[in-house]
């Protein structure tokens, strides 16, 4: 089923990537975008013009962007379908908790214990990146689809059983059942399905708007780069990317383990924004949310997903006035957006309304359609 | 980059489409708050109303809209309360949204919120904001902890768990005690944990401890083999009571029949459509509330409640009832208008439940009062059921 | 004795997913989608069954007739409208819509059916557990018919397929949907023809499953969804027989983990072996392999 897909989006990103021009372009808008949005966000929080409920979601939605952008890596880019992105937030999130939990007699400056944790998070994820990585990527499409599904499931089954506690001497001690030895109650810090509980919150939307900065520094570059282009040439055609010589296996682990390195730093982004957090966030669901975020924005188009992400974190909140019907009128929303997005002949009226207003790109438009019907 | 251009108009749309409805929603909450003056105290509550744990929301939602309506018909003149809840599908980050939301909307002390991980979420939050909680049902001990404006009127789960071990130990010394909880949930491990160390704390063992997760109905035949194998006579449920249910007919299919003993989340089982209450006989449950007391207050809500919604209230309901009418006495006893802040109000509202001298009365209990951690000091009523009944024991 | 017990629970668990499997098997060979709304099609089965029996009064056997005229129509018109407009766009976007139709199937039985669980009456009321070996051995109709009925389903829609014209051309436009159009094959027709099947197993499914477990919520459809998904991939998916067997082991693998090692991991067990398998038989155990073009 990939393949089949990734067909039809074919050399866009890698010509993209070639084009200097092309890749400056992303760039800048995807920049762009970030710090417009940052700007106007503290702004209307500064004046008060945004409410609470929206000022609340600054740090869920620069992390859901993040997560975005690092999916995008491995749907996109590297064209292989992921319903795990969960498991590695997971990862990342409870490392994040034990590491600032452990640190917060030695280290008083919050902002250094969360660049630690975030740091520690990143590492974790990556090692469980690898882990996973080594021996599914000689799967293809809906088979590597469903282990990474997998995978995201049997975290969360093993974060159930998984206990943390520090000692009276502030060391880290775990177990996989109720009792760990020597620790009562009130010094866990993750207690299985519980989850970890009294976090102090050291999240911010600067902090986190800057990790999202730093997400994209990473995917755009990596995009760009000699690796990145061997990851979009195996991606359009894996055989002709061998026969070059390209080691398919090290350029898609590569992806894989960038893209699973940083949702675990947005996932300790995330874990840092609540008081607590339970496994059962990191259920099949929110993987699947954010695949959708990807895929709504266009695969492969960086900046397009950074946009869904933002959109479908509000837009749940937006449609509360519709009381009972709001998860129903949610789900509407989804199915009309993909068809209007997706659906070739509501498409071709959109781009033939845009060649009406825009008639100096009608040549190139016209050129470019057609490649897309064929 | 015409791909891209038109990829942006469907953005660009949906984009406008959003804003659009935020600022609708803005727009109303704004007018919401300026009606400070209409003599109004604002509740607001949070809690599922879709997903799996919507039944509980939705409970609560209606034993609190029925106490708020009871209050504003008896008192026409007197202060009036406006109740709103918001959905967070039992999840801690939409919790926090729709807290957020409510605040927006000019809440000034919040009845919920409904499910423990959430509202341990949302407790943080309305530490910093100085909000007054009372949580009808959040029975997890991290809900208070540290939380000065926090209470339970529910009992806190570890309480359960030692109050249902010790009781166990006293009643049925002679029977061989098993569990089935689920690992998933903070309600039901909660329990586990403190029943298994205040069992076990003097020599007696549990013979068999089995878990599930979450899925309400799965197959629970290994686990009820195992305690079967084990001899065990008397299963300890800490569970709600959907997978209960489950258990009770499977362990029936297998014929199995040993004692059950359940918690608060057993009580809705006998109004299960569907389910055979047969199977139900001889459980025993712990538990502040039953629809069938023949307290005339309770029989009254009862009535009040089927009229108004079409069935029979559980637990939660009650919660949410004794809740709102808490909140309204403590209220009256700070003194404040209807127009102070929720900030000002929090601070009075924290002196009169750990003042010693206040005492509520509802449905749940007699007479329920609060210590400085926020828990609630009530007596847990163990029943039986009897004939599709529950009696006290 | 334990080991038999569980062996039949296993059996029968496994047969239910093997039946929800087949939905997602049979739809996923002919369009190469994932239909994750599948699952949701099962609650809807269960939902329809207990009306019907419980307000309308009908015997238990009728109301599983009407779930699955209900089913497959509904199978039908989720095809029409959410996936058929999407058809050839990659199916990356035909999943999340399929997700969307999930959402939608979950919320609208929100607000129809309410929160509150129902207790669904099993179609084998009354009818005697058989206790073997001195009441150490038991077996319930329900796992009983659930084993028959999955082997049945799996004869007749093995036949189906092989011998009868809409079956072939089902298999030809799986095969490839181009040259079937050109050979005057209603692709279109075949397609719902698919749904309509998987819809109308997901009925019987739905109705079984509830049967032996019987909590009926609107989420009641999701895990049981995911589990028979997980059990086609493991059998290979696109391959009927491969659902059946895959179906059967994923069942008999998470009874056993359960009963001889843990209830708290046994889902993790499942998916463990899961990728296991895919390691060692990288198209599920009876996939097809499928050769690269250059």
């Amino acid at each position: 089923m990939a393949d089949r897909l990734f067909k039809s989006i074919n050399a866009r990103g890698l010509r993209g990537a070639v084009k200097g021009s092309e890749y400056k372009k992303e760039a800048l808008i995807s920049y762009g975008i970030l710090v417009i949005g940052y700007i106007l966000l503290q702004l209307g929080a500064m004046t008060g013009l945004i409410g609470h409920n929206l000022q609340g979601q600054f740090v869920p939605i620069c992390v859901y962007i993040s997560l975005a952008i690092s999916l995008n890596l491995v749907v996109g880019i590297s064209g292989e379908l992921s319903l795990g992105h969960a498991g590695f937030m997971a990862v990342g999130a409870f490392t994040g908790i034990v590491i600032t939990r452990v640190l917060e007699n030695s280290i008083e400056f919050g902002p250094l214990r969360l660049i630690i944790a975030i740091l520690a998070a990143a590492v974790m994820a990556a090692i469980a990146g690898f882990i996973i990585g080594i021996p599914i990527l000689g799967l293809r499409g809906d088979y590597l689809a469903i282990v990474t599904l997998a995978f995201g499931e049997i975290v969360r089954n093993i974060m159930n059983v998984l206990y943390f506690g520090l000692d009276n001497n502030g060391h880290l001690k775990f177990a996989f059942n109720h009792t760990i030895e020597g620790i009562d109650t009130s010094q866990r810090v993750i207690t299985g399905a519980i989850g970890a509980t009294g976090v102090t919150k050291l999240a911010t939307f600067t902090g986190a708007a800057i990790l999202t900065a730093f997400t994209l520094f990473v995917v755009l570059n990596l995009k760009n780069s000699k690796q990145g282009r061997a990851i979009m040439a195996i991606r359009d055609n894996r055989i002709a990317g061998e026969s070059i010589g390209l080691d398919v296996k090290k350029y898609k682990l590569m992806a894989f383990v960038v893209s699973a390195s940083l949702a675990g730093m947005a996932g300790c982004m995330f874990g840092q924004n609540y008081s607590t957090l339970a496994p059962v966030k990191f259920n099949f669901n929110t993987s699947v949310l954010i695949l959708v975020f990807v895929v709504l924005g266009g695969i492969g188009n960086i900046w397009g997903g950074m946009i869904a992400a933002a959109l479908l974190t509000v837009l749940p909140e937006a449609l509360r006035q519709f009381a009972d019907y709001r998860m129903l009128t949610y789900a509407v929303v989804l199915i009309l957006v993909m068809i209007g997005t997706y659906n070739p002949a509501i498409r071709a009226r959109i781009t033939a309304f845009v060649n009406k207003i825009k008639p100096k790109k009608k040549d190139k438009g016209k050129e470019k359609t057609g490649k897309e019907a064929a | 980059m015409k791909k891209n251009w038109t990829k942006f108009l469907v953005v660009a749309l949906s984009v406008m489409m959003v804003f659009a409805m935020t600022a609708c929603g803005g727009g109303s909450g704004d007018s919401g708050s300026s009606e400070g003056g209409d003599n109004a105290l604002h509740l607001g509550g949070v809690g599922p109303l879709t997903g799996p744990a919507a039944l509980y929301g939705n409970a609560v939602n209606n034993g609190a809209q029925l106490a708020v309506d009871e209050i504003n018909a008896a008192n026409p003149d007197g202060v009036q309360l406006v109740w709103d809840m918001q959905d967070d599908e039992h999840d801690a980050e939409k919790s926090v949204n729709a807290y957020n939301k409510l605040v927006d909307d000019g809440m000034q002390v919040l009845v919920g919120t409904v499910t423990t991980a959430p509202c341990t979420a949302v407790a943080a939050e309305a530490f910093e904001d100085r909000m007054f909680v009372l949580t009808p049902s959040a029975s997890g001990p991290a809900v208070t902890e540290g939380n000065d404006n926090v209470f339970q009127l529910c009992f806190s789960d570890p309480n359960q768990g030692i109050a249902s071990a010790d009781y166990i130990k006293a009643n049925y010394a002679d029977k061989t005690v098993g569990v089935i909880y689920n690992n998933a949930d903070n309600y039901s491990t909660g329990i586990y944990d403190k029943f298994k160390s205040e069992y076990e704390a003097d020599g007696k063992k549990l013979a068999a401890v089995e878990a599930f997760s979450d899925d309400a109905n799965a197959d629970f035949t290994a686990q009820l083999n195992s305690m079967k194998n084990a001899g065990v006579d008397l299963i300890f449920l800490p569970i709600y009571y959907t997978p209960a249910s489950n258990i009770m007919t499977q362990a029936n299919k297998m014929g199995y029949a040993p004692t059950y003993f359940g918690v608060d989340g057993m009580d809705g089982i006998l109004d299960l459509e569907g389910f055979d209450t047969s199977l139900a006989e001889g459980v025993l449950l712990l538990t502040p509330f039953t629809p069938y007391s023949d307290d005339a207050k309770v029989q009254d809500f009862v009535k009040a409640y089927e009229d108004k919604f079409g069935e029979t209230p559980i637990q939660f309901a009650a919660d949410a009832y004794d809740c709102v009418y808490a909140v309204y006495d403590a209220f009256g006893k700070t003194g404040l208008g209807t127009d102070a802040s929720s900030a000002d109000i929090c601070e009075a509202m924290i002196k009169v439940f750990t003042g010693g001298d206040f005492t509520a009365s509802g449905l749940t209990a007699e007479t329920m009062k609060w210590n400085a951690e926020g828990e609630v000091d009530k007596t847990p009523k163990v029943c039986v059921i009897q004939d599709g009944k529950y009696v006290e024991q | 004795m334990n080991f038999l017990n569980s062996l039949i629970s296993g059996l029968s668990l496994g047969s239910v997913y093997a039946i929800i499997a087949l939905g997602y098997t049979m739809v996923y060979g002919i369009s190469k989608m994932l239909n994750f709304a599948h699952g949701d099609v099962i609650m809807v089965g269960g939902y329809v069954s207990f009306i019907m029996t419980m307000y309308v009064g009908m015997n238990g056997w009728l109301a599983l007739l009407v779930a699955m005229v209900v089913c497959t129509l509904l199978g039908i018109i989720i095809e029409r409208l959410a996936y058929r407009p999407l058809r050839g766009t990659g199916s990356l976007a035909v999943l999340i819509t399929a997700i969307g139709v999930s959402y939608f199937l979950q919320n609208a039985a929100l607000l129809i059916w309410g929160a509150n669980p129902r207790v669904f009456t099993s179609l084998f009321d009354g009818v005697g557990t058989i206790h073997a070996a001195g009441g150490q051995l038991t077996i319930t109709p329900e796992s009983l018919f659930t084993i028959l009925a999955n082997i049945v389903i799996m004869i007749v829609l093995t036949l189906f397929v092989n011998r009868t014209k809409a079956g072939k051309a089902m298999r030809a436009v799986s095969e490839d949907n181009g040259a079937a159009q050109l050979m005057g094959i209603n692709v279109n027709q075949s397609i719902s023809l698919t749904f309509a099947i998987g819809s109308g197993l997901a009925a019987v499914a739905g109705v079984l499953m509830c049967s032996a477990y019987p909590v009926l919520m609107p989420t009641t459809g999701a895990m049981p969804g995911i589990k028979a998904f997980t059990a086609a991939v493991f059998g290979g998916i696109g391959s009927i027989p491969g659902a059946m067997i895959g179906g059967l082991i994923l069942g008999i693998i998470e009874i056993f983990s359960r009963a001889y090692i843990s209830t708290e991991l046994s889902d993790a067990i499942v998916f463990a072996c899961l990728i296991i398998v895919l390691l060692v038989k990288p198209t599920g155990l009876l996939g097809k392999k499928v050769s690269e073009k250059v």
